[in-house]
């Protein structure tokens, strides 16, 4: 059996049939906020169990409770307020009590939504609290103090996905359970990643693999920062490297819909919950995992997991490593004994650069393959 | 906000349980040199350890026969199984 989802049952709040119909008919008269498509992804993984046991958007009492314990109410670790935030105005034009309609910024319909608390919230506390600095240089604190001065909290039940480009690598964790047992595996790494990957992310993914039946390849897909590799581009790449260099029965490949909120170890926790509501047994977490600048230290986010003794999940920790001229692969401190002089580190700067200025990096950083399905893009990166 | 309403606001509720003396002193000094400040913080680590392995043990996939043929034939259709 692969891992038991986060509080012990996977949250479906998928409406179908007559009672869909009657919302979207419904809807035209409904309150209804809309949001960019960035955002509603987490509605669909609300609704699709991706982030059980939650039902919806956070009301007070769950807010404050990760932000300060980061535990949910009832004991569960979580540790990202997931919230609706609304403007002074959109306050005029809702109630507690209410049924709302969340829509794209296009008008289509996402999900119904209960009103089930409105609350001011404390920015200051809530930058703090989860990225551990009010600095809005960092991406994730710029975002808090952009957000509406209150917040939604209720559940949903989604009527409509959110346009996707990418259906074809989508899955839901009812769908990777039920593929994760298809294909026999009852232990599975997750690997989060944002990057395409160089031949480190891959001795580190092989390394996992060696003692669990399944890899599952999980690239977040959603609002990232300047300069990060493009969704298209990272999916392109793993499958370059899977079709080369993997046998096809280990690894499975879908996104993680979501914005990288870069909020370091609270955000390690967050992806490893997600990744085990999937199914992962098992989740790699390396250096400075979900981290932006210098903002958290490189091991933070392995070391806050010692807080969460019933996580349900297994963190597989992997600290630095790099390419021995000597040895003639990839190595680490444990394994190899030589010198720096012979050592080239993955650095995913350097790397960036070469693939910036049309240049094939070396076999001993990217695979040739995945380096020219990059090079294949105009531009790789975002802008 | 006033110091008092912040701790308030930042603590979590607690109850009481009763253990023996003599294991409350056990684990007084088995934690001492440790990152665990008190020995309620300790049990709380251990108690949240073995609730979580029990509620794994009570666990059963909850999909139906429906469910996994119509999910299969989604996954086939987009080349996760054969």
């Amino acid at each position: 059996m692969v891992s038991v989802p986060h509080g012990g049952k996977l949250v479906k709040k998928v409406l179908r049939g007559r009672r869909r119909e009657a919302i979207i008919e419904a809807a035209k008269d409904m309150p209804t906020l809309y949001r960019p498509n960035e955002f509603l992804v987490d509605v669909v993984n609300i609704a699709h169990g991706v982030f059980s046991p939650l039902e919806g958007f956070m009301t007070s009492d769950d807010f404050n409770s990760v932000l300060y314990n980061m535990r949910l109410l009832n004991d569960l670790p979580w540790t990202i307020p997931i919230v609706l935030d609304i403007t002074e105005e959109e306050r005029r034009s809702i109630a507690e009590g209410d049924d709302i309609i969340l829509a794209t910024n296009d008008g289509l319909p996402i999900a119904i939504m209960n009103v089930e608390e409105i609350y001011t919230y404390d920015k200051d506390e809530y930058a703090e609290y989860v990225f551990k600095t009010r600095d809005i240089s960092h991406p994730g604190v710029k975002k808090v103090y952009e957000m509406g001065n209150y917040l939604v909290g209720g559940e949903v039940h989604l009527i409509n996905d959110v346009p996707n480009p990418y259906s074809r690598y989508t899955l839901y964790p009812e769908e990777t359970r039920i593929l994760f047992k298809e294909r026999g595996w009852r232990t599975v790494v997750g690997f989060q990643t944002r990057n395409a990957p160089h031949l480190g992310h891959e001795y580190v993914q092989k390394t996992a693999l060696t003692f669990v039946d399944g890899l599952f390849i999980n690239p977040v897909i959603g609002r990232k920062k300047r300069g990060d590799f493009r969704d298209d581009v990272i999916l392109k790449a793993y499958e370059t490297l899977i079709k080369h260099y993997y046998p096809r029965n280990t690894v499975v490949m879908s996104i993680f819909r979501t914005e990288m909120r870069y909020a370091g170890p609270r955000e390690a926790i967050f992806h490893a919950i997600a990744r085990k509501n999937f199914g992962c047994t098992h989740f790699i977490v390396g250096r400075d995992h979900a981290g932006v600048g210098n903002f958290y230290g490189p091991y933070e986010a392995q070391e806050i997991f010692s807080e969460f003794p019933d996580l349900g999940i297994t963190p597989l920790f992997f600290r630095e490593f790099f390419y021995c001229k000597r040895c003639g692969g990839v190595a680490n401190p444990k394994t190899c004994p030589h010198s720096d002089d012979v050592r080239i580190t993955f650095s995913g700067t350097k790397i960036r650069k070469m693939l910036l200025s049309g240049e094939v990096p070396p076999p001993e950083l990217m695979r040739p393959e995945v380096a020219e399905t990059i090079l294949s893009f105009d531009n790789p990166f975002v802008e | 906000m006033n110091g008092e309403e912040e701790k308030k606001k930042v603590e979590r509720k607690h109850t009481t349980v009763s253990i023996p003396t003599s294991l409350f002193n056990r684990i007084k000094k088995l934690i001492e040199g440790t990152g665990f400040t008190s020995v309620s913080d300790y049990v709380t680590y251990v108690l949240r350890e073995v609730v979580a392995m029990h509620e794994k043990e009570k666990f059963s996939e909850p999909f139906t026969s429906e469910d996994v043929e119509r999910i299969k034939e989604k996954l086939r259709a987009l080349g996760y199984l054969d």
